[in-house]
């Protein structure tokens, strides 16, 4: 996966909360056997109607937000299906961050393992992005390291976010390779449960 | 020793490396494995020439995208690609794989308790999300992205932040009428789809302690839309006695050997929980979801809620849209919703109780004209013990459709779609928009209540039809 540190991009507000991944990436796109080209797909039933045609109305379908980077959200983001799809998808959109006051457990997961960073910021914090967003050609900046994000006239925020998971995500290791440096560590493990049977 | 509850003692048995600063490495017992959520985990290993380190430990089936009419008819291509993917990697890899043919086929989530492979105190996964199933066994049983799947495939080992502990009690006995699903249902209406979080659900009290195996498993399966990524009951007797001779499970002496352990991984006496909540056995009402997030819902006697009822801000406007969304009108009596579609299935309500209880529901009544009603059995095994009672007449006489074993409706990846505008009876897990099709309605219940749905056209309270019954 691709590191993250330092990171500024156009934010696009989705301003709903329990967004859940069969949204994000609803199910007949996830027959692909490959981990690209699902971004074409993400959010297809908001983006498009039935008959394929964009929905203007949709707020990511609006030019201002067409190179949107950064994406913000209500509570409980990435909810229901463990679908890995739906990072591949907002990630091969090009979104490389997602902000809101809570996300689900599996899919906080897997936007680590992908290079997407997740943020939790405090729902006043949100909301406040939201409005901020509403300006065209408003953009956010992300520093990893300080665990900050900060626009240029004086907005601020702190978040929280696991070390291990930063220093995964700052240096972007496969995690796979970690893993198996501590092959002893397994190897004896499986040993001791063998010899406890 | 200070007491510990379940959740403690099995993490605790499987660390196997710690450090100040990072997540604990877990090791993995059982990796369940399908065909959606596998193919680029695979390639992953090929890319880097990594190996699955344990084979022994993986189980593979199709469920997700296999037809339920016609076994070998897949009219879509790219399901067959990702099936035929499955098969050439268990080949590859050395994996055991119940394909499309096997009799031990079904639901990921039904046919590893159905095998044995499911056992107390395991730590489970799979790229599932509803891998919360198995908790009902005290087994620690959780979804994991494909990222990770690949991870225990070539380590048999995950990373894991410990979470918290969540105790869910559910007090008292249900009513008449009452089922698992609509305790779950209501524990997760009262609480939310955000309540577990972060957190690891013991569900524990009299009504719990009171349900069968296959019960059990209902209420464990939707701990996922209650937010929390495991949820598990204690072993008891009942746990012991389920797995005795199912062909995974330790034999003779060994079962034993095996059923003590078990036994002893129950939560001890005084154990303490990061948090607990509550509800009452008696309070619980048959239930139907209104909305499109399980959350969404209440007991059959209510009406559709007004969004104004509710007080958060952000509450209110996603009640209105799910409500348009719905095509509901706020005020409606929830008995006077009319519907279009009924599915029984799905790695909720699959299993052979469950279609016991709907068969009892149908039996000498006809699905209402203009209805289409379908029952999926959850595996093979669960379709030929029903038929072997005859379950399969009385659906079919009764109108309804009768089917091979697989995911079918729940999430509509094969050709078992609901209509656009149209409104199904589901006894599934999730409402989302969308979800059994494109613009499909979906309200989630019971068996029993899905097949009084079936038989009257709209949604009844099947107490009601069980009194005339008697
Ligand atoms: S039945 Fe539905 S919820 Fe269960 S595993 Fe299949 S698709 Fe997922």
């Amino acid at each position: 996966m691709e590191a993250i540190n330092k990171f500024n991009g156009v934010v696009c507000p989705l301003n709903r909360a329990n967004i859940d991944t069969d949204q994000i990436i609803p199910k007949q796109f996830l027959k692909r056997i490959e981990r690209q080209g699902f971004g074409q797909y993400v959010f297809h039933h908001w983006r498009f109607d039935d008959e394929g045609n964009k929905r203007e109305d949709f707020i990511m379908n609006q030019t201002q937000y067409e190179n949107a980077e950064i994406l913000v959200a209500g509570e409980n983001f990435g909810c229901g299906s463990s679908r890995e799809h739906a990072p591949w998808a907002l990630l091969d959109y090009g979104f490389r961050v997602v902000i809101a006051p809570s996300f689900a457990d599996i899919f906080y997961n897997n936007c680590v393992k992908n290079g997407i960073l997740a943020i939790r910021l405090t729902e006043e914090e949100v909301e406040e992005l939201m409005k901020k967003a509403e300006e065209p050609g408003y953009r956010l900046f992300v520093n990893l390291k300080d665990q900050d994000v900060f626009d240029r006239k004086g907005f601020v925020a702190e978040f929280d976010i696991d070390p291990y998971w930063k220093e995964m995500l700052l240096n972007g290791w496969d995690e796979i390779a970690v893993t198996l440096n501590l092959e002893d560590n397994i190897k004896k493990y499986e040993e001791k449960i063998a010899a406890g049977k | 020793m200070a007491p510990k509850t379940i959740i403690e003692k099995i993490w605790e048995q499987h660390i196997v490396h710690q450090e100040e600063g990072k997540p604990d490495l877990l090791y993995i017992d059982l990796h369940l494995v399908h065909e959606v959520t596998s193919p680029q985990a695979f390639e992953g290993l090929r890319m880097n020439n990594r190996r699955v380190r344990r084979p022994d430990l993986t189980y593979a089936t199709m469920d997700h995208n296999v037809p339920t009419v016609n076994r070998n008819v897949i009219n879509d291509p790219i399901s067959k690609t990702q099936m035929s993917t499955l098969e050439q990697n268990c080949k590859e890899f050395g994996i055991e794989l119940a394909d499309i043919n096997h009799p031990d086929q079904g639901i990921v989530h039904v046919i590893g308790p159905e095998l044995g492979l499911t056992q107390p105190g395991k730590t489970i996964v799979c790229g599932d999300s509803h891998t919360s199933t198995h908790g009902a066994f005290g087994a620690l049983a959780f979804g994991i992205g494909t990222s990770e799947v690949e991870h225990v495939l070539a380590t048999q080992t995950l990373w894991q932040t410990k979470p918290k502990t969540l105790q869910v009690k559910v007090t008292g006995e249900l009513g008449f009428g009452v089922t698992a699903k609509d305790l779950i249902l209501a524990v997760i209406a009262k609480y939310g789809v955000n309540a577990g979080t972060g957190h690891i659900i013991e569900y524990t009290g009299e009504a719990i302690q009171n349900l069968s195996m296959e019960e059990r498993m209902t209420v464990c399966n939707m701990s996922i839309e209650a937010g929390a990524r495991a949820g598990l009951i204690s072993p008891d007797e009942k746990t012991v006695e389920y797995l005795r001779g199912r062909r995974y499970a330790p034999q003779g002496e060994e079962f034993d050997k095996a059923a003590a352990y078990w036994l002893s991984l129950a939560t001890d006496e005084g154990a303490e929980y990061d948090r607990t909540l509550e509800i009452k056995g008696e309070e619980i009402e048959p239930q139907v979801t209104w909305g499109t997030n399980p959350s969404m819902g209440s007991g059959i006697s209510a009406s559709v809620p007004t969004p104004s009822q509710f007080e958060r801000e952000a509450d209110r406007e996603s009640v209105a849209r799910a409500l348009e969304y719905m095509g509901l009108e706020a005020g409606t009596k929830l008995e006077d919703i009319a519907v279009d579609y009924v599915f029984i299935g799905s790695c909720t309500n699959s299993r052979l109780s469950d279609l016991r209880a709907a068969a009892q529901v149908a039996k000498g009544r006809k699905v209402q004209e203009g209805v289409t009603a379908i029952v999926v059995p959850g595996s093979q095994t669960v379709k030929k013990a029903a038929e072997e009672e005859g379950l399969d007449k009385v659906f079919t006489e009764a109108g309804f459709e009768w089917r091979e074993s697989g995911c079918s409706m729940c999430l509509a990846m094969n050709d078992d779609i609901v209509p656009s505008g149209k409104r199904c009876a589901s006894t599934s897990n999730r409402n989302f928009e969308g979800r059994q099709g494109n613009g499909s309605k979906t309200h989630l219940v019971s068996p029993q209540m899905a097949a009084a749905a079936a038989v009257t056209g709209k949604f009844t309270d099947v107490r009601k039809l069980a009194e005339v019954h008697q």
